[in-house]
């Protein structure tokens, strides 16, 4: 089988594109999928702090375009994932160092020995997204409920499709369902009826992805809480699985109120 | 939109509705480059054209941009003055 190359991207920055990225990759690699992902945010790399590699980077992406290095000597193998592996992005250049056609070359040499390429773009509409969604089959818009992700995602799956890479499917980051609830927050169906595309993931707004990524442990390493859940949902749903999504929306029960009222007592 | 009794009770509308009803114009700006000052002016030309050939009521025409899913349409909704029933008779003779 040949790797299929899937590019997260988003136009606005700071929706959660990098975490994405990270936990598709973990869930995907844990289910003994081979994953490399690669940080196409030259000049801006963060992809392998969210995963925590950041201290095995030799050689980065740039290297292995000018022709310092083989393909695979840029490859990080994730020591707790054997098949997972990242190509960081360089930190000191720029995007103009890599180039569409560069990608493009990149991922064919890399598909015959991986399943799934997965790609994290830059944000913005400009060479960086250009360079990232170049080599894409399958392109992932991730946005949040809020008014400028979701303009932005809206210019982008525009673009998308306008370089015959679609239809572009979503991914809504960060939802809060207690916003959501009292009406201070656009909900899932809001989102999808103005973007009209294909949803693929809701990831709820969780604690636990801070204090992960800090420890730069992706948190779908541990699936027990539900933005965990939810990204496995999504690499489920790439594989081709047919996965209900979370219900966001469901009323606390008793014992849910209970540890919501011990919670607002011990802040 | 707040409905009949939510005005009159003085109620505020939920901060959500607000964006989706803001989003909804901006995006169609985004997708089709028309602004709502450039559709008044698309408006007033149609308006003009279509008084050449048919008695309409200016102020009855409605110019708007529809969604189909992604693709957009502009729905022109113009109704015709009815002719008066002198003038239907004499067309007739």
């Amino acid at each position: 089988m040949s790797g299929k190359v899937i590019t997260i991207t988003s136009g606005k920055g700071g929706v959660g594109k990098t975490t994405v990225t990270a936990n598709l990759a973990v869930s995907l690699a844990l289910s003994g999928d081979r994953v490399v992902c690669i940080d196409g945010d030259i000049g801006l790399r963060n992809l392998d702090v969210v995963l925590g590699l950041e201290n095995r980077i030799v050689y980065d992406l740039v290297d292995v375009v000018e022709g310092r290095c083989r393909l695979r000597q840029a490859m990080i193998r994730d020591k707790r994932l054997p098949e997972l592996h990242l190509i960081p992005a360089a930190q000191t250049r720029d995007k103009s160092s890599v180039s569409p056609s560069d990608m493009v070359r990149l991922c064919d040499e890399l598909k015959p020995e991986t399943d799934w390429i997965l790609i994290d773009s830059p944000a913005g509409i400009e060479r960086g997204f250009r360079n990232a969604i170049a080599a894409a089959e399958e392109i992932l818009v991730v946005t949040n409920p809020e008014v400028s992700a979701v303009r932005d995602a809206d210019r982008v799956i525009g673009l998308v499709e306008s370089e015959e890479k679609g239809p572009a499917k979503l991914i809504i980051n960060r939802v809060n369902p207690v916003l959501t609830r009292r009406g201070d927050m656009l909900n899932a169906e809001d989102v999808l009826e103005l973007l009209a595309v294909e949803l693929i993931g809701i990831i709820p707004e969780d604690d636990h992805v801070v204090a992960s990524t800090n420890r730069g442990l992706p948190i779908s390493l541990d699936g027990k809480c539900k933005a965990g859940q939810a990204f496995t949902n999504i690499a489920r749903r790439l594989r081709g699985d047919e996965v209900p999504f979370l219900n966001l929306d469901e009323k606390p029960g008793l014992l849910g109120k209970i540890s919501r009222l011990i919670r607002v007592g011990g802040q | 939109m707040p409905s009949f009794i939510d005005r009159l009770i003085g109620k505020q509308p939920k901060s959500a509705d607000l964006a989706k009803d803001r989003l909804k114009l901006v995006l169609v700006n985004d997708r089709t480059d028309l602004t709502q000052i450039n559709l008044e002016h698309l408006k007033d030309d149609i308006i003009r054209v279509i008084s050449k050939h048919v008695e309409i009521d200016p102020a009855a025409v409605c110019i708007s941009v529809a969604q189909d899913g992604r693709e957009q349409r502009l729905v022109a909704n113009i109704p015709l003055k009815p002719v008066t029933r002198k003038k239907r008779n004499r067309a007739r003779a």
